[in-house]
């Protein structure tokens, strides 16, 4: 029981950030009907960020951390926003296969340039936050952990907050029904995109600072692998829908976590695209997406 | 590691030509040397050239072999692929070497092997564990061990010294070193009365051991055996001791690199890994050794290449002693018989796979240093 416990409790804090990055995935296909594939590389800027910021402030202070946290978010906003104003803004009306090339060639431009920048070796992400552990019947949760949990948590609430009660997540919602009815009724599309990407790529910095806090060896190819799990996430909840997003992260990253504590751990990635590959099998439009008939 | 500059370099290979110039009138015992001594790899050539050298310096000041000079030819291969093997030639063609001595590259011994075992010209390679390069013929030795030889060293240490009875194992499958070492480990340690409680795996660039860490934690154990590389085994360790899990953790050389403290932290103290050699090892064999390098390098403390690279000369010197010719096949066969032979890096005996056995040394970290602890024997 306590085994089981802890293995949950492990699943839930790697899940808590594939649900971070599954968010911006969905949020932009949502508006554009793209998948942005340079949010996994967002992600590792977003690490790096964090790790040069991580300097500036003193080890250890739960302050020092969420500044280092609201930094990196901020640039990555930034970031966000630029690529969108100069890869994909160019191309809006274009062909969709055209703008998933240009994301490809992005998300490349971004490794080689984090290679370039960073160099390719391994760096150990600093300690921002207190680092404690505590035990609970049998049970170790260290501080970071909780941070990681807390913090998607907040601002997972935060986002449904956004979208729901304020007049850009309105607007964003309208631009995601239909962009031209909403520039009829006077909402600015290209604000409400350049935000969406802003609000993505800040989500995708927090998970990166959240991971590197947690698996503190950093470099430029980390994102890879845990945006493609993102993006099963977000197919695996229904893609363009937020809730669903996160609870597809938490799902992922916990059939990962039972996997490699079996003895099938060699095969932690193939089961999770196995069960990805099953429940789009009965439900084609992922766990909380609504089916919707393409009308002509 | 300064990249030497081709004077200096000239200076190193002139000084055992003037060694062998300042001879009585019989041939000098023409020894090749083929090394890394520019290019990416010259940190690693340029110290076990220097300990070959240090060894065939000593070798004439103490008269020589069946009295005659030794005379040292060293090529340079610059690290590339392709060199190995025209220095190789060259040697045996052109200079009438009756051995070769090199590499550290497993990759480059590789390419040096078929040519020496086609001329019938002894090759000992220093510091090349791949078991491929001995694979490559009869006539290609190593006085060092091979990879997955250190998890049979590891699990006498795992009982003798950790006293340890349960033992997990965190297994690499994507690297066939990780494999071999845990295969090696597995083997022994069974032999020895021990239990493996519990095997887990991992995939190399896994960054997240929580879930095998808490399966292990589940099996209580009392030593956990990591064979990988530093960065997954500061990871490991990291996370482990996140999960309360205090037990000591353990791995091979492929631990050995400052980053494992720089990632792990003040996790990682306290773990071990083992290796070839520590300049720390208390023996008046290797503390003279240190000395005698320092003294003619510049103050410049010799590491495990250097090590290997002087016990590679040695054990060579020791079978012309033994053959008492320099004649191919002769030489070949007391390098064969190699037994016991007491160099820095331990007794070594070479087996019937020509690779050494020898002891092996354990590293530990304390205050964020890489200290010795102690020497296992096979």
């Amino acid at each position: 029981m306590t085994e089981f416990l802890q293995q949950l409790l492990n699943g839930i804090s790697l899940g808590a950030v594939f649900a971070l990055i599954a968010l911006g995935y969905t949020m932009v296909y949502g508006v554009l009907r793209f998948i942005n594939f340079a949010h996994s590389d967002v992600f590792m800027v977003g690490a790096f960020g964090g790790y040069y910021l991580g300097r500036l402030v003193p080890e250890g202070t739960l302050w020092g951390g969420l500044l280092v946290l609201a930094g990196a978010m901020a640039l990555c906003a930034g970031l966000g926003i630029l690529i969108e104003r100069l890869a994909y803004r160019p191309l809006r009306g274009a062909p969709t296969l055209n703008v998933l090339i240009t994301a490809i060639g992005m998300s490349l431009l971004l490794q080689n340039l984090g290679q370039y920048l960073f160099g390719a070796t391994p760096r150990a992400f600093p300690e921002v936050f207190p680092v404690t552990n505590y035990e609970v019947g049998g049970v170790y949760i260290s501080s970071n952990q909780i941070v990681v949990i807390a913090v998607a948590g907040l601002l997972l609430l935060g986002l449904e907050y956004i979208v729901h009660r304020t007049k850009i997540g309105t607007a964003m919602r309208a631009v995601s029904l239909n962009p031209k009815a909403a520039s009829l009724v006077g909402i600015n599309n290209d604000v409400v995109i350049s935000f969406t990407f802003g609000l993505g790529s800040a989500l995708a910095a927090a998970g990166g600072i959240l991971y590197a806090l947690n698996y503190p060896s950093i470099d430029p190819l980390m994102g890879t692998l845990p945006g493609l799990k993102a993006f099963v996430a977000a197919v695996l909840g229904g893609i363009g829908n937020i809730p669903g997003a996160a609870l597809g992260g938490l799902l992922i990253g916990i059939v990962e976590t039972f996997v490699n504590g079996s003895q099938w751990s060699t095969y932690k990635d193939a089961i999770a695209f196995a069960v990805l590959i099953i429940i789009l099998l009965f439900r084609p439009a992922g766990l909380l997406g609504r089916f919707s008939v393409e009308k002509v | 590691m300064p990249i030497p500059s081709p004077l200096r370099l000239l200076g190193l290979l002139t000084s055992s030509l003037l060694l062998a110039a300042a001879l009585p009138a019989q041939e000098a015992i023409k020894v090749g040397e083929f090394a890394s001594l520019t290019g990416k790899e010259a940190v690693f050539g340029q110290s076990s050239h220097k300990g070959t050298l240090l060894a065939a310096e000593e070798i004439n000041a103490a008269g020589g072999l069946l009295g005659r000079k030794l005379e040292l030819i060293t090529e340079d291969n610059q690290s590339k692929q392709g060199e190995s093997a025209t220095a190789v030639k060259k040697l045996i063609s052109r200079d009438k070497v009756i051995a070769i001595l090199g590499e550290v590259a497993s990759s480059r011994s590789l390419e040096a092997a078929p040519i020496a075992q086609k001329e019938k010209v002894p090759m000992i390679s220093p510091s090349s564990t791949n078991p491929r390069v001995t694979e490559m013929g009869n006539y290609v030795f190593r006085v060092c061990f091979i990879d997955p030889f250190q998890g049979t060293v590891l699990a006498k240490f795992a009982k003798n010294t950790l006293k340890a009875k349960r033992a997990a194992l965190l297994t690499s499958v994507s690297s066939a070193y990780s494999v071999g070492l845990a295969k090696f480990f597995r083997e022994q340690f069974l032999a020895d009365g021990g239990v493996i409680a519990v095997e887990q795996k991992f995939s190399e660039g896994d960054k997240d051991f929580k879930a095998q860490l808490t399966a292990v934690r589940a099996a209580g154990v009392d030593a956990i055996f990591v064979p990988g590389y530093y960065t997954e085994a500061a990871l490991i360790t990291k996370q482990a001791r996140q999960l309360g899990l205090h037990v000591p953790i353990f791995g091979g050389d492929g631990w050995e690199a400052p980053a494992l403290i720089e990632l792990g932290g003040k996790a990682v103290e306290g773990v071990f890994y083992s290796t070839h050699y520590s300049p720390e090892i208390p023996t008046p064999e290797v503390q003279g050794f240190v000395q005698k390098f320092r003294a003619r390098f510049g103050g410049e403390t010799p590491d495990a290449m250097a090590a290997l690279g002087y016990d590679s000369m040695l054990v060579l010197a020791d079978a012309i002693r033994r053959a008492g010719t320099t004649n191919g096949p002769a030489l070949r066969d007391a390098l064969a018989a190699t037994k016991d032979f007491h160099g820095i890096t331990g007794k070594t005996t070479l087996n019937a796979q020509r690779n050494a056995e020898k002891a092996a040394v354990i590293i530990t970290v304390k205050d964020g240093q890489f200290k010795f602890v102690e020497t296992v024997e096979p």
